[in-house]
């Protein structure tokens, strides 16, 4: 499998600030990769240097060959954590730009796909709501539609079930599955919801804002039962010695 | 079971030592009353303290902290305090709100600076804040050009809304406010010019006035308020919300997508609001012409048809093009640049509508020299 996106002696912080150093990895095509660790370790922060928000301190980031500023069109989709809907725009509208900007398609056809993206993510229906009338969820879903808008290669999503309630959490996992099996889109996913890890990840990385580096790489089910206790504690959910029982 | 009041009762010990009893109910409510209670049982005592919590009816977090806070702070004085004899429910709390094992407090290190780093920092930052400053003007620059070329490169979806916001929302309030501008203003000179017998020169000082330099002012003021702070608000909530970043994974550049638009909706309206403006005013100075100084409306145009040129509005409505630019640039800039959550856009809006006050005198300043100089 060829990788889609090679981190190679990155290094990512913001201002003077370095959180972390000398990251290398691969993310291969196909794959559902998830990028995890504790609060404020830079999960965020690495998926903006991914996406070129944000430019590395040290090392480089490629996206499919190229580096993340080099791309002409986007070659990836991105979910925001709060959905990132434009709030003066319809569903419909919102999802429609990125076909309006990069296609060449006519008024109708942009309309039929971006109608088949909100079909897709079970959001028919609700086409001329505005974002401010939906359900955290709902705007969750939206802003995986309008990153699908251009059958991107590359998904990326920061924290996409945090918030939600169990029943949304399980249906955005499910989702996901079906957006990979199905489109064969590879993701990429910050997230700390344990159950979607083991739910949706074949592969992962957790970063320790310690160590300021990768502490594990691998299958979830098989970090679970590691022998580093960082990572064992993590994936058993077990309070740090000292902390309240 | 009704507990007694809280109450502390002191007993010396060998060794100098001293053994507080404390009793009832040290809860939130108790808070004052413990403190009272304490100054008067230790007596100006500074030694070993026993804590005897035996009979301590109730306790809660508040009471427990304030335990904790006397032990700290009396260790960093060197002393010592022991809390003995807590039972049941007393002694869960204080297990729960155990200090012993808290981490020290993490702060950022702030090295010492001296005087003249400290200037050479702010200079520093200050010349990144011009440089940034100058970027965006470039930028938007960069994209007007692009948009001459490539009009659909702009984002007109809105467009309309927008100069309805900034312009036909504001008819209402620019009316009034220049009404009252050109009435207050003829009424203030009134007495004098009837004191001279210049009565008719009224049309002058106000036509003069409202067109050269308080209609454009005053209207900028008013769009700076409405329409600056609400592009800023706006703006802001984008950025703290990751809407800019959304435009920016999506390849759409914010400055064409949504600075250029709102410039360009206060360039239009701001010249038209300064007409009205103009307009409105005169008839408030007229009107005090009419009513006060005993002028027929017809003397009243007269005399302002022969004090008015064509250049003295012209020279308005150009200072009314740069103000719509400069309050367009400002409060995208200042929106653009927000960071810090709500009271980030707050904050940010606020130094917008500042910021762009000042550079509205500033460009007054500017163009009633460069028009002094060109003789207009």
């Amino acid at each position: 499998m060829a990788a889609v996106i090679t981190a190679d002696h990155l290094t990512i912080g913001w201002g003077d600030f370095v959180l972390m150093k000398e990251l290398c990895f691969e993310i291969e095509e196909g794959d559902i990769f998830v990028i995890l660790g504790g609060s404020g370790c830079g999960k965020s922060t690495l998926l903006r240097n991914i996406v070129g928000l944000e430019q590395p301190m040290g090392g480089t980031i490629s996206v499919l060959g190229k580096q993340p500023h080099e791309h002409e069109t986007p070659p990836y989709g991105v979910m925001f954590q709060s959905g990132a809907l434009f709030g003066s725009m319809s569903l419909l509208d919102n999802v429609q730009l990125p076909l309006q900007k990069w296609t060449d398609l006519d008024a109708g056809a942009i309309e039929d796909v971006a109608r088949a993206r909100l079909r897709l993510v079970a959001l028919d229906g609700y086409e001329h709501f505005m974002p401010s009338e939906l359900s955290g969820g709902m705007k969750k879903r939206a802003g995986i539609a309008r990153a699908l808008a251009l059958e991107p290669r590359l998904l990326l999503l920061d924290e996409p079930s945090a918030g939600l309630d169990p029943i949304s959490a399980v249906e955005l996992d499910d989702l996901i599955l079906t957006l990979s099996g199905n489109l064969g889109v590879t993701t990429v996913m910050v997230t700390h919801e344990l159950p979607s890890v083991f739910k949706v990840a074949r592969r992962c990385i957790m970063l320790d804002k310690q160590a300021q580096a990768i502490i594990a790489d691998g299958d979830p089910h098989l970090l679970k039962d590691s022998e580093d206790p960082r990572v064992h504690r993590f994936f058993n959910r077990e309070p740090s010695t000292g902390a309240a029982s | 079971m009704e507990s007694q009041p809280f109450n502390i009762e002191r007993s010396d010990i060998d060794g100098g030592g001293l053994r507080l009893v404390l009793s009832g109910a040290l809860e939130m409510e108790a808070a004052v009353a413990f403190s009272v209670a304490l100054e008067r049982a230790l007596g100006g005592h500074d030694g070993s303290l026993l804590l005897d919590l035996s009979q301590l009816q109730r306790l809660d977090g508040a009471g427990a902290a304030l335990l904790y806070g006397l032990r700290a702070r009396r260790a960093e004085a060197g002393g010592q305090i022991q809390l003995i004899g807590a039972r049941g429910r007393v002694a869960e709390i204080l297990t729960l709100y155990d200090d012993s094992s808290a981490q020290p407090l993490l702060r950022l290190s702030s090295p010492h600076v001296d005087t003249f780093t400290e200037v050479g920092q702010i200079a520093w930052s200050f010349g990144l804040g011009i440089r940034g400053i100058f970027e965006f003007i470039g930028q938007v620059a960069a994209a007007s050009l692009l948009a001459l070329r490539k009009p659909s490169s702009v984002n007109w979806t809105g467009f309309g809304g927008l100069m309805e916001r900034a312009g036909a929302d504001a008819l209402p309030i620019v009316a009034l406010i220049a009404f009252l501008i050109g009435l207050v203003t003829a009424f203030q000179a009134a007495d004098t010019l009837a004191q001279y017998g210049a009565n008719v020169y009224i049309a002058d000082m106000v036509g003069l006035s409202m067109t050269r330099i308080m209609g454009p002012l005053m209207m900028a003021i008013l769009v700076a308020g409405r329409s600056g702070a609400g592009f800023a608000a706006e703006l802001g909530t984008m950025k703290v919300s990751e809407e800019i970043d959304a435009l920016r994974v999506l390849g759409l550049d914010p400055i064409r997508f949504l600075v250029l638009p709102r410039v360009l909706a206060l360039v239009l309206m701001v010249p038209l609001l300064t007409l009205l403006a103009d307009l409105v005013g005169i008839v408030g100075g007229g009107l005090i012409g009419i009513t006060f100084l005993e002028l027929t409306p017809a003397a009243f145009v007269n005399r302002l048809t022969e004090a008015l040129e064509l250049w003295d509005v012209i020279t308005g409505l150009i200072l009314s093009v740069a103000f719509g630019v400069a309050i367009g640039m400002i409060a995208c800039e200042r929106g653009l640049a927000t960071s810090g959550g709500a009271e980030g856009v707050g904050r940010f809006t606020t130094t917008a509508v500042v910021t762009i006050l000042f550079h509205l005198v500033l460009i007054s300043a500017v163009f009633t020299i460069l028009f002094q100089f060109w003789g207009v």
